[in-house]
């Protein structure tokens, strides 16, 4: 009996240094735990999920609805609004995820996990489980404030669940997007400024705040092409009611392509940063 | 060759060899070869820059070398990194524990990603805890610990899994010497457990406490290696300085040890300031050579001892540079005997 073979059964489970897929999504839930106590820690990490629905939805209602619909019909804008605002909310989190990847992962507990006997991946998988759940609580306090603004559903909760998923969906393939930005870009203030430049454009190019109808039409043809639009119609026709299939088949396209290009990458960055 | 194979036998735990990293133009690590045998402390000394760090990212599967070999614990670092993973141990000279989170959380989630089962990970976090005196601290987030709470902590999570290959990167920069002292007791315990450690430092005293052997490294190249008596007697042995009762003794001291011929003994010098005959010597033989003529010439002593060069002097030495640490270390004396004639 020498020493190595007293101190290895603790961790001599896995074979020949597989992961399974117990011990991964073990691994995944350690690695969430660790991020959840994270914002335990630094409540106000919440704050952008908490705060961020309700000042866009009173902002945009109180100065765009008027306007849009037409004075005194906010109410009825509130319904176009919401659907849109889920779109966005969720691409304005994923871009925090970036700027957090960045920060987190210059700390030197990142060279602990990544000499660890686990999937290189499930450090990322993680924060994205938890950052997903972020989103579902901005996107539950913007319905709550929808409905106290005036919003309604035509459909039914069912079609109202599938639009949030389908959001929830969208959202955490653009979060592979910017942990690659995280990864890849010096500083958080970095990630930060590049993320604004692309979102800006995507986020008001859209159909999320008004009607593309009215805009030029090189623009037109713009928003048509932007996935945030996509998403916003098909959340728009789950909840207004209106033909879903078209705009819900591009976004889970649009997600499933983004998640298989940057997700890889994003993974393989990770495993082979030397910094 | 597997890792129940390597204990105790006295075989090697970390074998490298012609290890190549680059960084553009940087030679980080330019060819480098040493082993580790199992159960004992390797000393890497080397100045900033020497390629220390590299070595142990290497070591530790967080780069991958350019060229040449790396066995830890018989697994390849290129080749089988997920099973050289479970057998390795890491702290750094930054602290790789989440500052967020507690003492207790820390250890806990090391161990659940250790695959330990919840209950076993509580109760190990505990122990380890208590191992490392941190018990009135567990509850309190890491970024409230002190510096050396911080160290502490760092190694518990280390041994968690316990390693059989513990690397320490030097583990006690920007620690005051309490603190150092600490850290230096956990790694000899850790070492008596019968790990075995890599150690990367630029203080020579650490190397001198803890190393069982070192290897001076020097811009990516290993310059010297060895125990560390013999590293330090390739600068040239020892000196036997003599101290006669009488300081009007010297010049006759210093004449008898010339003239009487003694083997491989080329002379002796007085030092009229400190009061004693300096004989440089290369073994034990010659040393009571001299101490047997002077006793049967009749010479009154009042004190021997003998001088080993500091590892500073080792260093300055065989890389030409002085250490940064160099003004601060104290030449170390081993007083063998005190000879009341």
């Amino acid at each position: 009996m020498s020493a190595a073979t007293i101190r290895t059964p603790v961790k001599a489970s896995a074979g020949e240094g597989r992961i399974g897929p117990r011990a991964n999504l073990r691994h995944i839930g350690a690695l969430a735990r660790r991020n959840l106590l994270q914002i335990k820690q630094d409540p106000e990490s919440m704050f952008d999920a908490v705060m961020m629905p309700i000042i866009f939805i009173l902002l945009f209602t109180y100065v765009f609805g008027g306007n849009i619909a037409g004075k005194g019909h906010e109410r009825e804008y509130v319904t176009y609004l919401v659907p849109g605002l889920m779109a966005m909310m969720g691409m304005n989190i994923a871009m925090a995820v970036g700027t957090g990847v960045n920060d987190d992962f210059k700390k030197g507990v990142m060279d602990r996990f990544r000499t660890m006997p686990i999937a290189r991946s499930s450090v990322l998988i993680a924060k994205i489980v938890v950052e997903v759940g972020r989103m579902l609580i901005a996107t539950t306090i913007l319905l709550v404030m929808g409905f106290i603004l005036g919003l309604t559903i035509s459909t039914s909760v069912l079609h109202l669940l599938a639009a949030v998923a389908l959001a929830m969906v969208f959202g955490a393939s653009l979060m592979w997007i910017f942990i690659l930005l995280g990864l890849t870009l010096k500083t958080a203030q970095a990630v930060q400024g590049v993320a604004m430049i692309v979102l800006m454009p995507l986020q008001f190019g859209s159909s999320i705040f008004a009607p593309t109808t009215k805009m030029p039409g090189w623009l037109e043809a713009f928003t048509d092409y932007n996935p945030l639009s996509n998403l916003a119609d098909a959340s728009r026709n789950l909840i207004n009611g209106g033909p879903v299939a078209h705009s819900v088949w591009i976004t889970l396209a649009w997600a499933a392509a983004i998640t298989l290009v940057t997700a890889p990458v994003a993974i393989s960055k990770f495993r082979n940063k030397t910094n | 060759m597997t890792r129940n194979d390597i204990p105790g036998s006295g075989g090697n735990a970390v074998e490298v060899r012609g290890l190549v990293k680059h960084y553009g133009e940087t030679k980080a690590l330019d060819g480098v070869d040493l082993d580790v045998r199992e159960g004992t402390v390797l000393g890497v000394l080397g100045p900033n820059g020497a390629g220390k760090t590299t070595l142990v990212r290497v070591l530790s599967t967080l780069i991958r070398p350019d060229a040449g070999s790396a066995r830890v614990a018989g697994y390849d670092v290129a080749t089988q990194p997920r099973q050289l993973r479970r057998v390795i141990g890491l702290t750094g000279q930054y602290a790789s524990v989440d500052e967020k989170l507690s003492g207790t959380e820390n250890l806990y989630m090391i161990g659940r990603l250790l695959d330990l089962s919840r209950k076993d990970a509580r109760r190990r976090a505990a122990e380890m805890l208590e191992r490392f005196s941190l018990t009135e601290a567990a509850k309190r987030p890491a970024m409230q610990y002190s510096g050396g709470m911080r160290r502490r902590l760092d190694l518990a999570a280390s041994m968690i899994g316990l390693p059989s290959v513990l690397y320490l990167d030097e583990p006690t920069t920007g620690l005051d010497p309490r603190t150092r002292n600490e850290v230096w007791a956990e790694v000899r315990r850790m070492v008596s457990e019968g790990v075995t450690v890599l150690l990367t430092t630029q203080y020579m005293e650490e190397a001198e406490q803890l190393a069982d052997e070192l290897t001076v490294i020097d811009r990516g190249r290993v310059i010297a290696g060895g125990g560390v008596d013999e590293l330090k007697a390739k600068v040239g042995g020892r000196t036997l300085q003599i101290r006669p009762a009488d300081p009007a003794e010297l010049p006759r001291m210093v004449g008898a040890v010339a003239q009487a011929g003694l083997d491989g003994i080329a002379g002796a010098t007085a030092d009229a300031a400190e009061g004693v005959v300096n004989v440089p010597i290369v073994s034990d033989e010659q040393l009571t050579a001299v101490i047997g003529l002077l006793g049967e010439r009749g010479f009154a002593i009042a004190g021997i001892s003998t001088h080993l060069p500091s590892l500073d002097e080792v260093f300055l030495a065989v890389t030409g540079q002085k250490t940064s640490k160099s003004a601060a270390s104290q030449d170390r004396t081993d007083e063998l005997q005190e000879v009341a004639a």
